[in-house]
């Protein structure tokens, strides 16, 4: 194995720091015994109890997932179906435009499409009556729109290393368009698929701005909860739950990277 | 062309038994049936012409050549047969049957693809099962008839492996096979050997001759390379820019190309540029500046009187040596200015008072090359009157 240089060492090690410093925190004082945030009173999972017994904070973890499954599920199949229209149908006219809008809510600040979401379903119930209200149901839409923007990248992507004379073996081998997608098209782009499934999960799971725009009363996220409560001052109990976020974040994040190489390797060994 | 004497003492079989028609090559025979008919096909894309009318007729068991290099049309052409672009104007008959608005999964047609373009996520066996499950064939004649094909190729031990599992060797095995378990009227071939190794596509060269006449199907296979074409095909269609310049055997081809094109295209070959000064109808006399000498040949061309023509002659048809050969005639004088030894044959580069370079090739018959040649030795290159073409075009 090379040496490498002090300075490589010194900048990734700072770099690390940087990033983890504050997570390593948290996930310390997760343990701490002690009432007081900022004290150190010896280790305990005693707030980890607490936060078991907090039916508030179940609820909303409960339905926290609930919308990250169904909207993962949703933008997974309207991103798919983007990123392949993208890929295959060949130049036509807008398609520059297309693919700009499918991508802007990437890079949308997260006020502005809460917000724009907010008015829109405001102005639909007003003149269609529906959505009546906000809650469940408004955050699910609100998310399957951004999360869709980043399967239909993933899918493009893919689709796009793809040999795309693997379509044409398959025609030429006797499969009309509408198999082939399902033979040989979905199997190859299913770790990207999965991948952009995984990924919209977190970043639903996540989001606390577009959440708050969009829910109604009673509709409470878990990152909208967290949120409240460290308003009155941060709870130990705060601390384990966010422990516990990181760690199915990182689970999920750590799939989608293992999806990801799977598919490299696969489609890489080809040529 | 095609009836000069050197074809039929070469291709000794067909001179043998010339008077029965029958075991004629198809393609000599009069009113011959083609298999697959290609009629005026041009295909655009945009400003650009990549098949400018061509027409073509292909016959039953032959292994038909594309050679072109890249930008000639030739894929173009190839995927037109299979189905995957549709020309601009023109038609493509298999079989008696027009091809128009007949999709590449109706076709009886398949086709091997340059990159092999295997399923990655599919199996060998199931690679191959591929074309014969979209037919609805049922299960155990399926297992059958890819057993079959595994066999054939050789690779009947490794039907459970994933295609990243395979060398390049065995993949380009695997297409094959998968290619031809359909049983397709007309195989396509895009650059088979492409990616195989020097040493690997020799051994596959030889073995796809096997197959293509041991099962009786039609190849029409695309190439750059030339070897590879003058070793598989029963006859090679030269394109370029879209254009299909000569079409005839390999053996053909390569001794009497049909202009400057197919000369240089297809191995490497020495031009002389020079005018007609006599005209007889078995003969000619070319008085050419660059070689410095009155080149003779004894076949006749059509040409006007003072035509500039070019001279084609292959380095291996020259004779190279330090003495006087005993003729005047078709002899010329370089000093040697550069010499490759290659094992079984040196190459020459020969100067001429001309300034002009020649290129010669010569066998090492003997170890010790007696009458040694080396750099800056003057000497006399020589060759008989049936060795050169000329070339109008």
């Amino acid at each position: 194995m090379k040496r490498r240089s002090l300075f490589l060492n010194t900048t990734a090690i700072m770099g690390f720091i940087f990033l983890y410093a504050p997570m390593i925190a948290l996930i310390v004082y997760s343990f701490n015994k002690s009432k007081l945030v900022t004290v150190w009173g010896g280790w305990s999972l005693k707030w980890y109890g607490e936060l078991f017994r907090n039916e508030q904070i179940i609820d909303a973890a409960l339905l926290s997932l609930k919308i990250a499954f169904i909207s993962a599920s949703v933008a997974v199949i309207l991103g798919t179906m983007a990123g392949y229209v993208l890929s295959r149908f060949g130049k036509f006219r807008g398609k520059m435009i297309f693919s700009g809008w499918i991508t802007a809510p990437l890079v949308m600040p997260e006020v502005i499409t809460g917000l724009s979401l907010l008015l829109l379903f405001v102005a639909m119930e007003g003149l269609i009556g529906w959505p009546s209200g906000r809650g469940t149901g408004t955050i699910i839409i609100a998310h399957v729109t951004f999360c869709m923007a980043y399967v239909a990248v993933i899918v493009q992507s893919r689709l796009s290393q793809m040999d795309e004379t693997l379509e044409e073996a398959a025609m030429d081998l006797g499969a009309k368009p509408s198999s082939l997608f399902f033979l040989v098209t979905l199997p190859l782009i299913a770790p990207a698929i999965i991948s952009g499934w995984l990924l919209s999960f977190t970043l639903s799971l996540d989001d606390l701005v577009i959440a708050s725009f969009v829910s109604g009363p009673g509709n409470s996220t878990l990152p909208m909860v967290i949120f409240s409560k460290v308003r009155l001052g941060v709870s130990p109990e705060v601390n384990a739950l966010a422990t516990i976020m990181i760690a199915i974040v990182a689970i999920g994040v750590i799939a989608a990277m293992f999806q990801m190489r799977r598919q490299a390797k696969l489609l890489g060994r080809q040529d | 062309m095609t009836s000069t004497p050197t074809i039929d003492q070469q291709s000794g079989a067909a001179l043998v038994t010339s008077a029965d028609a029958t075991s004629l090559p198809l393609w000599k025979q009069d009113g011959a049936e083609p298999f697959l008919r290609i009629e005026n096909i041009t295909k655009n894309f945009g400003e650009f012409t990549a098949v400018d009318n061509i027409s073509l007729d292909i016959y039953k068991n032959e292994l038909f050549c594309l050679l072109g290099g890249s930008g000639s049309g030739k894929s173009t052409l190839l995927r037109m047969l299979a189905g995957f672009e549709s020309p601009t104007s023109g038609r493509i008959l298999i079989d008696g049957v027009d091809m128009a608005g007949i999709q590449p999964w109706k076709r009886p047609v398949n086709m091997m693809f340059q990159s092999y373009a295997l399923f990655p996520h599919l199996s060998v066996e199931d690679n191959i099962a591929f074309g014969l499950k979209r037919e609805g064939i049922d299960r155990s004649e399926v297992k059958q008839r890819v057993a079959q094909m595994l066999d054939m190729v050789q690779l009947g031990h490794l039907g459970k492996r994933k295609p990243h599992q395979l060398s390049g060797g065995q993949r380009q095995r695997v297409a094959l096979a998968r290619s031809l378990v359909k049983r397709p009227k007309l195989l396509l071939l895009d650059e088979p050997l492409g990616a195989l190794d020097k040493k690997l596509r020799e051994e596959t060269q030889f073995e796809l001759i096997n197959i293509q006449e041991e099962l009786g199907v039609t190849f029409v296979v695309v190439t750059h390379d030339q070897e590879e074409a003058m070793t598989l095909a029963t006859r090679i269609g030269v394109m370029n820019h879209g254009v299909i310049v000569q079409t005839a055997e390999p053996h053909d081809v390569y001794e009497y190309p049909n202009s400057r094109f197919v000369a240089e295209f297809v191995g490497s070959v020495n031009l002389f540029e020079g005018k007609v000064i006599e005209d007889q109808p078995d003969s000619v006399r070319i008085k050419s500046k660059e070689a410095g000498s009155v080149l003779y040949v004894n076949h006749g061309i059509s040409c006007a009187p003072n035509q500039k023509v070019s001279v084609a002659l292959r380095p291996e048809k020259i004779k190279i040596g330090k003495r006087k050969p005993d003729q005047d005639e078709n002899c010329i004088q370089g000093i040697i200015e550069e010499i490759a030894y290659m094992g079984s044959l040196s190459v020459y580069r020969v100067r001429l008072a001309s300034g002009k370079e020649v290129r010669v090739t010569q066998p090492n018959m003997s170890r010790d090359m007696g009458e040694r040649l080396t750099w800056n030795d003057p000497v006399y290159l020589s060759w008989t009157v049936d060795s050169s073409v000329v070339l109008t075009a």
